[in-house]
């Protein structure tokens, strides 16, 4: 199941978007298009198997 | 104390990642996460020049507490410098456990816990006016600190439950199925005060350490916290922390809350993202989160129209305070989906899952979660979020980069941070901690400051002229060439 969507990003511009400036604290404008574009990149940064990278995170407990 | 010391102590959690090779332990990638903090001050547990400390802590979590703030800008580019310093680690690191063959990915999580079920803090501190009665004190606050998690919250991914529940444990109000939560920390809180830390997990730490005159001041030690990415976030979690604090100062009259059974209580918040679970109170009333809050942000209200505003920032924390409570009673958070961090990560994990067609089980939901407390600018999620204006911020880049090398101006961090750059300009050996600053050579001449709001002292002006310039330090840098660097990364 993890592994269905690393591949997935035929739809993905070839270029990164500039960034944008961030808005100021208080404006809750939403990006939505700014949004899309990272939902289609995201794939593309994260490691592919997902379970198994998840699982390999084992900490001890802090204090 | 219209004016407060403030800090906040992070673990970060280490993830070593090589699909297909040898896993290293948290303790290795630690070992070398630190070799350059080791060699830049022969330890693993060292002030750095902003007045910050930086530690390998238990656990084998890098920690960062940060230097004491009077503000709350200071305080959230304080804390976030932390974020930039153990960037600069990961990259020695990694180029460093390359040249040994391990050429996979470190990552810092800067979230409250791992896949396996431990959890690791994110700790506030906040200095008291020792007349304050503490028993009172926190009995007034605890309330608040459990159902604060409706605007400071992180959010979570859950795991769906493993059995059934026994009937009558703290398990038995969590719905049995993935979802998600407002909390990272909720579900590890295993206590309401305790001088305990580890072992049990306490909402108020007791340990009192003030680090200052302790006949005048306290310090609260709260560690119930999650570990926030959005300064927007972390501005309201410490002001409105701060307000309450003020009121109980103030001995205004806040209404007796006390939960029943705290620890159950804060689990039922976090699981409830509508904030209507009733919580019961001792008193044998019962209460919502969303009820507790309103109170509580009433007050604040009044009492600021009765006090004034003590800082500049208020306005934009109560707001803020408001339109998260509106986003969760409406349960529309649109008005807060830039600025809270449950709200940020819910949107953009709620959008993927649709694109996707994925439940809350999902593993590649969870593998987001823990992204988007990836520290590293261009991967990490919320990073990611924040470059394309998704998430809101009130400082920037620059600002959080000065505060990697230079100390907050308004408190006795600015005497550390002077002090650590000019002994290690002139190459000379020296010792600080909180409240000392002492060469090695000149013990007698040791300063001491007691108070966290002095700024500058006379004695430290004499320390500092038995410093040599710069020029003609003696060798001990050219054997150690990372001793006349202000900065261990």
């Amino acid at each position: 199941m993890s592994q269905q969507y690393s591949g997935s990003r035929s739809e993905r511009e070839e270029d990164v978007p500039a960034p944008e400036p961030a808005p100021t604290a208080g404006s809750a404008q939403a990006h939505t298009a700014d949004l899309d574009s990272l939902l289609d990149e995201i794939d593309s940064v994260l490691e592919t198997n997902a379970e198994e990278f998840v699982k390999g995170f084992v900490q001890k407990g802090g204090q | 104390m219209d004016r407060r010391i403030y800090g906040v102590e992070t673990e970060f959690g280490v993830h070593y990642s090589h699909p297909g090779a040898r896993p290293l332990t948290p303790e290795e990638v630690a070992r070398y996460l630190f070799r350059p903090v080791v060699e830049w001050g022969r330890s693993s547990n060292v002030f750095v020049s902003n007045g910050s400390r930086l530690y390998l802590d238990v656990g084998s979590h890098p920690e960062y507490a940060t230097a004491e703030c009077s503000t709350l800008d200071e305080l959230v580019a304080v804390d976030k410098a932390g974020e930039v310093m153990m960037q600069q680690l990961i990259d020695q690191a990694t180029g460093r456990m390359a040249a040994d063959g391990f050429t996979g990915s470190i990552y810092l999580y800067k979230n409250n816990a791992d896949s396996a079920g431990n959890s690791y803090g994110s700790h506030e501190n906040y200095l008291l006016n020792r007349r304050t009665e503490f028993r009172r004190l926190s009995e007034a606050l605890i309330p608040f600190l459990i159902t604060r998690q409706l605007f400071t919250g992180a959010g979570k991914v859950v795991a769906p439950r493993a059995g059934d529940a026994e009937p009558g444990t703290l398990e038995r109000d969590r719905p049995a199925g993935a979802h998600f939560a407002f909390s990272q920390r909720a579900d590890h809180v295993m206590e309401g005060v305790s001088s305990a830390t580890t072992r049990s997990r306490p909402i108020i730490n007791t340990r009192d350490e003030p680090h200052a005159d302790a006949a005048e001041y306290r310090r609260l030690h709260v560690i119930v916290g999650d570990s926030n990415m959005s300064e927007t976030t972390q501005l309201v979690r410490f002001g409105a922390t701060d307000l309450m604090l003020r009121m109980i100062e103030a001995g205004t009259p806040l209404g007796d809350h006390q939960l029943e059974n705290p620890i159950l209580a804060i689990r039922q918040v976090s699981h409830d993202l509508t904030g209507t679970a009733e919580l019961s109170l001792r008193s044998g009333q019962r209460r919502s989160a969303l009820q507790l809050q309103r109170h509580y942000l009433e007050q604040a209200t009044a009492f600021v129209q009765r006090h004034g505003a003590h800082h500049d920032r208020l306005d934009a924390v109560l707001d803020l305070w408001g339109r998260a409570l509106d986003a969760v009673e409406r349960q529309d958070a649109a008005g807060i989906d830039t600025e809270i961090d449950w709200a940020i990560k819910q949107r953009f994990l709620t959008r993927y899952a649709e694109r996707h067609g994925l439940d809350w089980d999902s593993p590649r939901l969870a593998q987001l979660d823990l992204s988007y407390h990836d520290i590293t600018p261009g991967r990490g999620l919320f990073t990611l979020l924040q470059s394309r204006g998704a998430a809101a911020r009130f400082l920037d880049d620059d600002t959080v980069q000065r505060a990697v090398d230079t100390p907050p101006a308004t408190t006795r961090a600015a005497m550390r941070g002077r002090f650590i750059q000019a002994a290690r300009a002139a190459g000379q050996p020296y010792a600080v901690d909180w409240t000392h600053l002492k060469l090695t050579d000149r013990p007698l001449l040791a300063v001491t400051t007691k108070d966290p709001f002095q700024t500058s002292s006379d004695r430290l002006e004499d320390l500092l002229r038995c410093l040599p310039s710069p020029d003609s330090a003696p060798g001990e840098e050219a054997e150690d060439g990372a001793a006349s660097s202000v900065h261990p990364v």
